[in-house]
């Protein structure tokens, strides 16, 4: 009895630093920006906080409301960026996996652009795509193409966003299946070759699924990456032409800092939670039935 | 970093120590600094000598060139005339990443810097966030001669609806049109005569544009605040999108509705300017680069374009012309000050507000950065002759603000602003009809001004 006791409170001891953490950095702060988001607080209020109730939520989903466009972007960027620069990740680093001369320099090469200062990528890439003088424009003409303004229409303005995003966050999750292809025991892969399995039967049978843990980590970081983008806008469009590639984390920066409306940000902190939330329990539950699946 | 703080203080305090023995010694005031600078007058001099007063200035940095060293020099200068006040110019950013230090830090409870350079059209923003320290009893002090040497325009941004002033003029601009001379004389236009109307500008942009998009005839940057270069054609025929009242906006005008139908035909119908949204910072560059004939921007880009010009004086810089007259709105920032600072701060910080707004100070600022000199007296110094007479396109903008009226502004100003920049890009691109983004843009815009009735 008291040692079962003493068992509970050495377990709570050993718990509490963490939920200490957990619950000054996580719990609070989600609770606090739900409250706050129930009340308008902005210029026309004088910065005082003025029960709302809904009224922000209202104004955020208004038939009317830029919001909407927002969402459909941010949702649009990431079903797009994060299985292309998944699968894109994976591929390279199956490429990387290979013992070829010159390999260090292809690998520096597909790691590079997670090195570099997200403003300054975002810069390179503002000149690169500029339609009088931009590198990639240059290329479109020499292909007989005719020169785009990428960053500047709306048709192409999203698109050529999540092609940095891709660019710049490819390299960083082929760094985990390079770790997890490198980690791979060998002696299942000797086994299936003497059982004359093929390339194409190793990969999809015996090196994808050893691969679950990673993948299921590496889809979480695309998504919360693909979520968070915010300083690709700032640099290159500014979320414009008219909306045409704004996403929600740079949505709310502007509602809170450029307009001040800090009720109504709020209310889009907790759309972005939420969202994310989903997300996490979606990746979580298809990860165990995976497992299950395994086994 | 360190260090140089330290070194800073002693110095400050052997300064200290000097003046104070000299004052015990003799009654006569203490010798100031031989330097006849205009605010170190020797009995003010002497008294923050109490003790070392620090005055932070944040500042942003709009346009090119080495303006973090330049303000360092200006600071060096202020300090050594001005013993016992230690100012410091702090690089921000933008103008946006200043104003959001400032309400970080009063939202999280700190003082703010006591002066910031903001943009003018902040003001009503600042009003509202009741962030601004009243600066009417040093403007009493300074005299009314001191504000009306202001240009009127540059004054419009910088009152309230009463008419209080709320910011000292600094770096401000007008947007004006930057041609290519060399390319003028390729195509049989005449250099010394830019256009002067739609019909004239229309004219030459067809002359000029190559096609293929080797070159465009006129390239109008339209990311980012697009309201403000587009703001010239509504101002130009009499109808500006802004009035006096900061509720207000005139965005479905005929006039405004005009002007964007003349702009949109630029690209749409007559294909002398790029389609989509053109990018701000990279504009100066393709005209440099021979790419854009000629261009909007700001004057404050004139000093960064003339550096970079392979050829100086075939960088021509002209008004922007209107469908018969002309107009502009004005731009850049003004100084403000914030409350929370200590007396003794504010007075040190109000010196230093008046030695950058002094004509020589406003005379260099503009030879250093291509802004316009915030002031008439400032044209009247020698360094500002000599720069007109070498370089007569610093004298442009300058002559166009008679025809500068008030930027857009207004509660919740870069809110409004947004909207009626978001209306131009949609039209621009073709992606609404101009009078349907133009009701739409007022619409919207009456709905966000409607909590400040």
């Amino acid at each position: 009895m008291s040692s079962k006791l003493r068992a509970i409170l050495l377990g709570v001891a050993l718990l509490l630093p963490s939920l200490v953490f957990l619950v000054m950095f996580t719990a609070l702060p989600v609770a606090q920006t739900i409250i706050n988001s129930f009340y308008r607080r902005n210029l026309a209020t004088r910065n005082q906080p003025v029960w709302d109730g809904l009224g922000n939520y209202v104004r955020l989903f208004a038939a009317d409301s830029d919001f909407w466009h927002v969402l459909s972007n941010t949702l649009f960027a990431v079903a797009f960026v994060v299985p292309v620069s998944v699968i894109l990740a994976f591929l390279f680093a199956l490429l990387l996996n290979q013992r070829l001369r010159g390999i260090g320099w292809l690998r520096s090469s597909i790691f590079y652009p997670t090195i570099l200062p997200m403003v300054s990528a975002a810069s390179i890439w503002l000149l690169m795509f500029n339609v009088d003088f931009g590198l990639v424009n240059s290329a479109v003409k020499l292909f007989g193409g005719k020169a785009q303004n990428f960053l500047g229409t709306t048709n192409w303005a999203l698109w050529a966003v999540c092609f940095v995003i891709i660019w710049k966050m490819t390299g960083f999750l082929m760094v985990f299946y390079l770790a997890g292809l490198q980690g791979m025991p060998t002696d299942v892969m000797e086994a299936a070759r003497l059982d004359g399995a093929g390339a194409w039967q190793t990969l999809w049978h015996i090196t994808l699924p050893l691969l679950r843990g990673t993948t299921v980590f590496v889809v979480t970081v695309a998504v919360t990456g693909a979520f968070q983008t915010v300083d690709h806008l700032y640099v290159m469009t500014q979320g414009g032409p008219n909306h045409a590639s704004n996403l929600l984390l740079f949505n709310l920066y502007e509602t809170n800092f450029r307009f001040q409306d800090s009720g109504l940000a709020y209310a889009q902190t907790v759309v972005l939670l939420l969202l994310l939330l989903i997300f996490t329990i979606a990746n979580t539950i298809i990860a165990d039935r995976r497992s299950y699946d395994a086994q | 970093m360190k260090f140089s703080t330290l070194s800073v203080k002693h110095m400050s305090a052997a300064l200290l120590a000097t003046v104070l023995a000299a004052c015990a010694q003799a009654p006569a005031p203490t010798a100031a600094p031989a330097k006849p600078a205009e605010p170190a007058k020797p009995a003010e001099a002497a008294k923050p000598a109490a003790g070392n007063v620090d005055v932070e200035l944040l500042f942003p940095v709009a346009v090119g060139g080495p303006i973090a060293k330049i303000m360092d020099g200006y600071m060096e200068r202020f300090n050594k005339a001005n013993p016992g006040i230690t100012a410091k110019a702090t690089f921000a950013g933008g103008y946006a990443d200043v104003l959001t230090k400032i309400q970080t830090t009063v939202q999280g409870g700190g003082k703010p810097a006591p002066i910031a350079v903001l943009l003018s059209t902040d003001l009503q923003t600042l009003l509202d966030a009741d962030l601004l320290e009243p600066l009417d009893g040093y403007l009493a002090k300074a005299g009314d001669a001191y504000v009306n040497d202001f240009f009127p325009a540059f004054m419009l941004n910088s009152k309230d609806k009463n008419g209080k002033v709320w910011g000292i003029p600094f770096q401000r601009s007008t947007p004006v049109m930057y041609y290519n001379k060399a390319q003028f004389k390729e195509v049989g236009l005449d250099p010394e005569k830019p256009p002067k109307n739609w019909a004239e500008l229309l004219d030459a942009a067809k002359k000029l544009t190559k096609p293929n998009g080797d070159r465009w005839g006129l390239q109008v940057p339209s990311d980012g605040f697009p309201y403000w270069l587009f703001q010239a054609g509504p101002i130009s025929l009499g109808k500006n999108v802004v009035g006096a009242e900061p509720n207000k906006v005139f965005f479905d005008t005929p006039e405004s509705l005009e002007a964007l139908n003349f702009f949109v035909g630029l690209s749409q119908k007559e294909k002398v300017h790029p389609t989509g949204v053109i990018p701000w910072a990279t504009t100066p560059d393709a005209f440099l680069a021979g790419k854009a004939s000629m261009i909007y921007h700001t004057t404050g880009s004139l000093t960064n374009i003339l550096s970079k010009s392979a050829n100086p004086a075939d960088v021509g810089v002209a008004f922007i012309p209107g469908k018969s007259g002309f107009g502009v709105p004005t731009g850049g920032g003004n100084i403000y000050m914030f409350k929370g600072a200590a007396q003794a701060q504010k007075d040190a910080a109000w010196k230093l507000v008046q030695f950058l707004s002094s004509p020589e100070l406003a005379a260099e600022w503009s030879r250093d950065t291509g802004y316009v000199a915030s002031r008439k007296a400032a044209y009247d110094t020698e360094i500002m002759k000599k720069l007109v007479a070498e370089k007569p396109q610093y004298g442009i903008a300058r002559d166009q603000l008679q025809y500068a009226q008030k930027e857009l502004t207004s509660h919740q100003g870069a809110q409004i602003q947004q909207i009626y920049g978001n209306a131009i890009q949609a039209a621009v691109e073709g992606k609404k009809d101009p009078k349907v983004a133009l009701t739409d843009a007022q619409a919207a815009a009456d709905k966000v001004l409607s909590q400040f009735k």
